[in-house]
């Protein structure tokens, strides 16, 4: 059906724009940008910061842009006298209730609060001080709340509620006690939050940020004691260029593997080569629940977020989820264990760091089941957001490196390890390996391409040597407790279900660069499978170091060996405020 | 001497509020029956011939209001009693309700056949909770003698009355966030669109009208003497309920007919300013509504006239006010209502009341600057401007009214 058009003029320029258009939307398809705080491109439509208020003719008041579709002779004005007096007037109430201690602040320099008060040329408020300055919550490994710098523009509250389904945020008082917060005012980590970070992605200021663990990070490669390895996640390649000014979904492997050498990291390996790793047990395990009658549909074990959505929401169904670790977890395993007796680098020298897109991997590093005999497997985990600011922090020109390669052994990964980074990309990797472990041939063609993309349920039907294999694909916590009431109802045949946490999958993390919107998550996934269509390797079991792992050390997958390193146990966690 | 009408108000103390029988023994329901042998269109053609405006404040045209919601399509929709009042000195729809519950759902009743909606809520404030046997005791007379429920009078149509009670917010009375306290969520108001006549309570067509606008309908369908559009001229036609209140030595509900001179119903209906002293200053239309002086005394009680006159009728209410208190005293006392009932979501209103309440107290203090008032406008301004809901609009209209009034208030120094 074609769509109507509307014509109207934004500051007397004839514009034309499909029915139902936004002025926002509409104003800058021909270049405007009018000010906006509450507005976010994915999300629902708030009208409540009032910053893009324009003037349409006709109307006594001013009218919110975000939340006024245009009308066919519609005459809007973005820049008169009162427009401009009414948004610098806003943004000054604004300012007034904000802890504006932006030199020490963790978002300095992405908050788009500052950057509109830069762009007014506000240089000193008019209004008295009326913040209510308190203390920062820090009570997990994640995430941090700041609500001295909450503007209550409930962009947090959209992203937890209608993308993940969780409400774990919300308003709480009214007039100017209103305040952002969790049910019962509980830490976040007490409630139904996940720690997917996905709030700390959408907020325009400092109000919800990831837990800043760089400093530690520099102290060690400052320590000449410590042997210091780094491992980067699939999808942080595909997003790194982002924060430094470059086009969304640009790939820049080897310039953040320079960039890490430069750094100071004694080893620059490849979380893509635990994702293969991931591969060989996840697929040996999904392979003898077939063969042996175990649980099905099997679950996904790799995202962390998603582990502390079933560990708290849907911890009868725990039996579905795979035992195998998540690859950041094997591979520190690994790195602790076979890397360590192979270099002869005594334990608690060794020092491992993990670049991820995701704030709950935090979490997940922390988890008392991930390491051994007192050694963490993970010491630090840092989001892409942080990477970002220890690559501005040594002072490197991050655009202009010269590539380089990930160091051996552990920094070898195939294409089905690449595409671990956006959602359906397990699913993919892991059906190019038992596919063909199961027929004795390679899959025609390699590409399971219905698993694909960014809709948030996605399945296909493999035939398997006849037999035919129903799998899904969801992301979102919000599709995944669909997911999950489906399968509780019995009404799904299917045998093996992906479950990513976050939007687009890993490439869409909630703690990938700030700006990350559903439009910068298709270059993204595009860029990962780019990135899998050019490697020799595409499947995990025929990476070499992969192969050579097992045979030097772990043995067979699923075996004794490998149960004790790369598998694990999820438990229910109780919620405080749980009235079953 | 100014003498109240009886219109609207007519069946008070004719009948037992408490009995269905003995409200039928006065003609009740016989509008109903006038009704259901009428095309629905008509009906509110009969209402827009007498412009009949909204009484809850914003005086829209109430018969095109029926017109446009009866013309959605949906095969559930709803209307909405809003007797929320709660605008400072508005007490009228609380008189209707406990002077006349049963013409209110006869109002409602035609309101739903009119506008084809199948269920009806009576949105009514906590603090008449009062109230809620009785309304709660005629809804369940009206349903067992067939007035409500299935095939209302044989002919067809079905239609249910549920009584919500809000749990305080002043915020409540605004349509959008009377909808969500209906919906059991927080009562903050969400923006426009979509209109509540598209998708309103529940996500279902509705329509949402006055208690004092619903009570009018059936006088005027039995009004075959063309008693009603005999009062008032122009745009201001019929009588109006005001709520007089404040440093009066009678106040109360009293019907007018729209013209009635402003003096006529502070003097002679509400027997003027009590223990004799000058009158400081009048509201009208609740704490939203601006402020003037006795400059207003000789204006007609209509919609234009006081417009002319730099204010509005608004809900209705008429607040005298006189010289032992100041302006400013006023005004802070003003603020602070709606620094207390403001939502907090959009930023004019949270932030906005919020500094205007510290700059009168600065006035007050006497240690207000020029920029001071300056900024005082400009707030005043940017949330008569760019708020989100009529709340925010509102909210400075004393103030901003004060300064064109009063200007000595805002003389810097902290004049009185």
């Amino acid at each position: 059906m074609e769509q109507e058009l509307i014509h109207l003029k934004i500051n007397n320029i004839p514009v034309t724009a499909k029915k139902g258009t936004k002025i926002i939307e509409a104003a800058k398809s021909i270049g405007i940008d009018i000010p906006h705080l509450c507005y976010h491109p994915d999300q629902r439509v708030k009208a409540r910061c009032r910053l893009c208020s324009v003037q349409v003719t006709g109307k006594r008041k001013l009218l919110a842009s975000c939340s006024t579709e245009v009308w066919e002779g519609m005459e809007v004005f973005t820049d008169t006298q009162i427009v401009r007096d009414t948004q610098v007037g806003i943004l000054q109430l604004i300012m007034a209730d904000h802890d504006g201690d932006c030199l020490t602040c963790s978002k300095n320099g992405h908050c788009e609060l500052q950057s509109l008060c830069t762009r007014f040329n506000i240089l000193k408020s008019n209004l008295p001080d009326v913040s209510m300055h308190r203390e920062a919550v820090n009570t997990n490994p994640s995430l941090v709340r700041n609500p001295s710098k909450c503007i209550k523009c409930g962009r947090c509250i959209r992203a937890c509620k209608d993308v993940q389904g969780i409400e774990a945020l919300t308003f709480a008082n009214r007039s100017d006690k209103i305040i952002v917060t969790t049910p019962y005012n509980l830490s976040m980590e007490k409630t139904d939050c996940t720690l997917c970070g996905q709030c700390s992605l959408v907020c325009p200021t400092g109000a919800i940020v990831e837990k800043d663990d760089t400093q530690a990070v520099l102290d060690a490669l400052q320590d000449p004691e410590k042997h210091v390895i780094v491992q980067t996640a699939p999808s942080i390649r595909v997003s790194i260029g982002d924060a430094f000014g470059l086009k969304p979904g640009e790939i820049k492997t080897g310039q953040m593997v320079t960039a890490l050498k430069m750094m100071g990291f004694n080893k620059v390996f490849d979380t893509n080569f635990g994702a293969d790793l991931t591969i060989m047990e996840e697929g040996a395990e999904l392979m003898d629940r077939l063969k042996n009658g175990g649980v099905l549909p099997m679950f996904t074990s790799c995202s962390p977020g998603w582990i502390n959505f079933i560990e708290k929401h849907y911890p009868e169904l725990l039996p579905h989820l795979s035992s195998a670790k998540s690859p950041m977890s094997m591979f520190g395993a690994i790195a602790k264990t076979y890397y360590a007796k192979a270099t002869g680098i005594p334990l608690d020298r060794i020092f491992t760091v993990s670049i991820m897109p995701c704030t709950a991997k935090k979490f997940e590093a922390a988890r008392p089941e991930m390491g051994r005999d007192g050694h963490q497997d993970v010491d630090v985990v840092l989001t892409t957001r942080e990477l970002t600011k220890l690559i501005k922090y040594v002072g490197l020109n991050f655009n202009n490196l010269p590539e380089s390669e990930f160091d051996s052994p552990l920094g070898t990964g195939s294409g089905a390890g690449a595409i671990f980074g956006a959602s359906g990309g397990v699913m993919e990797a892991a059906l190019r390996t038992v596919y063909e472990k199961m027929t004795g041939h390679e899959a025609q063609p390699l590409d399971f391409t219905d698993v694909r993309g960014l809709a948030d349920t996605k399945e296909a039907t493999i035939d398997i040597g006849g037999t035919p294999i129903k799998v899904a694909v969801v992301n979102t916590l919000l599709s995944a407790r669909k997911m999950m009431e489906r399968v509780k109802s019995g009404e799904c045949d299917y045998t093996f279900i992906e479950v990513m946490a976050c939007p687009g999958g890993c490439i869409g993390g909630g703690g990938q660069p700030i700006g990350t919107t559903n439009a910068v998550r298709r270059e993204r996934i595009k860029a990962i499978y780019e990135i899998d269509k050019d490697l020799p390797i595409r499947k995990s079991h025929e990476n070499p170091d992969i192969i050579k792992l097992y045979k030097d050390f772990l043995g067979e997958p699923l075996g004794e060996k490998a149960h004790q390193l790369l598998h694990t146990h999820y438990h229910r966690v109780h919620k405080l405020y749980e009235f079953d | 001497m100014t003498q109240e009408v009886r219109f609207i108000t007519k069946n008070f103390g004719k009948y037992d509020p408490m009995s269905i029988d003995s409200y039928l023994s006065i003609g009740g329901f016989e509008a109903l029956k006038r009704a259901v042998e009428m095309d629905g269109e008509d009906i509110a053609s009969v209402i827009a011939d007498a412009k009949v405006k909204g009484r809850g404040g914003a005086a829209y045209d109430m018969g095109r209001k029926w017109s446009q919601a009866r013309a959605v399509k949906g095969d559930h929709k709803l209307n909405i009693c809003n007797a929320d009042e709660g605008e400072p000195c508005t007490f009228k729809d609380r008189e209707l309700i406990k002077n006349d519950p049963f013409n209110l759902i006869e109002g409602m009743i035609i309101g739903g056949y009119t506008v084809k909606a199948q269920d009806g809520y009576i949105y009514m404030r906590e603090e008449y909770r009062h109230l809620r046997p009785l309304l709660l005791n005629a809804i369940k007379q009206c349903e067992e003698r067939g007035f409500l429920g299935h095939n209302i009078l044989g002919k067809g149509f079905d239609y249910h009355i549920h009584l919500y009670s809000g749990a305080g917010a002043y915020v409540c009375g605004e349509g959008t966030a009377l909808i969500r306290s209906i919906e059991g969520k927080a009562g903050r108001p969400r923006m426009k669109p979509p209109f509540i006549k598209v998708s309103g309570a529940f996500a279902l067509p509705t329509c949402v009208n006055n208690v004092e606008s619903f009570s009018i309908v059936p006088h005027l369908l039995m009004d075959d003497e063309h008693e009603y559009t005999s009062y008032g001229s122009g745009e201001s036609i019929g009588t109006k309920l005001v709520s007089v209140a404040g440093n009066v030595r009678n106040p109360g509900v009293f019907e007018v007919p729209f013209g009635t001179p402003v003096r006529d119903i502070i003097y002679d209906l509400a027997k003027g300013i009590n223990g004799g002293y000058g009158l400081r200053l009048i509201q009208f239309g609740g704490a939203s509504g601006k402020i003037t002086d006795k400059r207003i005394l000789d204006v007609p009680y209509t919609y234009d006239d006081l417009k002319a006159a730099g204010v509005t009728v608004g809900s209705g209410a008429i607040l005298v006010i006189d010289e032992r208190t100041s302006v400013l005293d006023f005004l802070r006392m003003t603020q602070d209502f709606f620094s207390h009932e403001s939502c907090g979501q959009c930023t004019p209103c949270r932030e906005g009341n919020r500094h205007a309440k510290i700059i009168l107290k600065k006035i007050a203090d006497g240690v207000a600057t020029e920029d001071d008032i300056k900024t005082l406008k400009k707030i005043g301004s940017i949330m008569t401007l760019a708020s989100l809901c009529g709340l925010g609009e509102t909210a400075q209209c004393a103030t901003l009214s004060a300064m064109e009034i009063f200007p000595e208030t805002f003389a810097v120094g902290g004049a009185k």
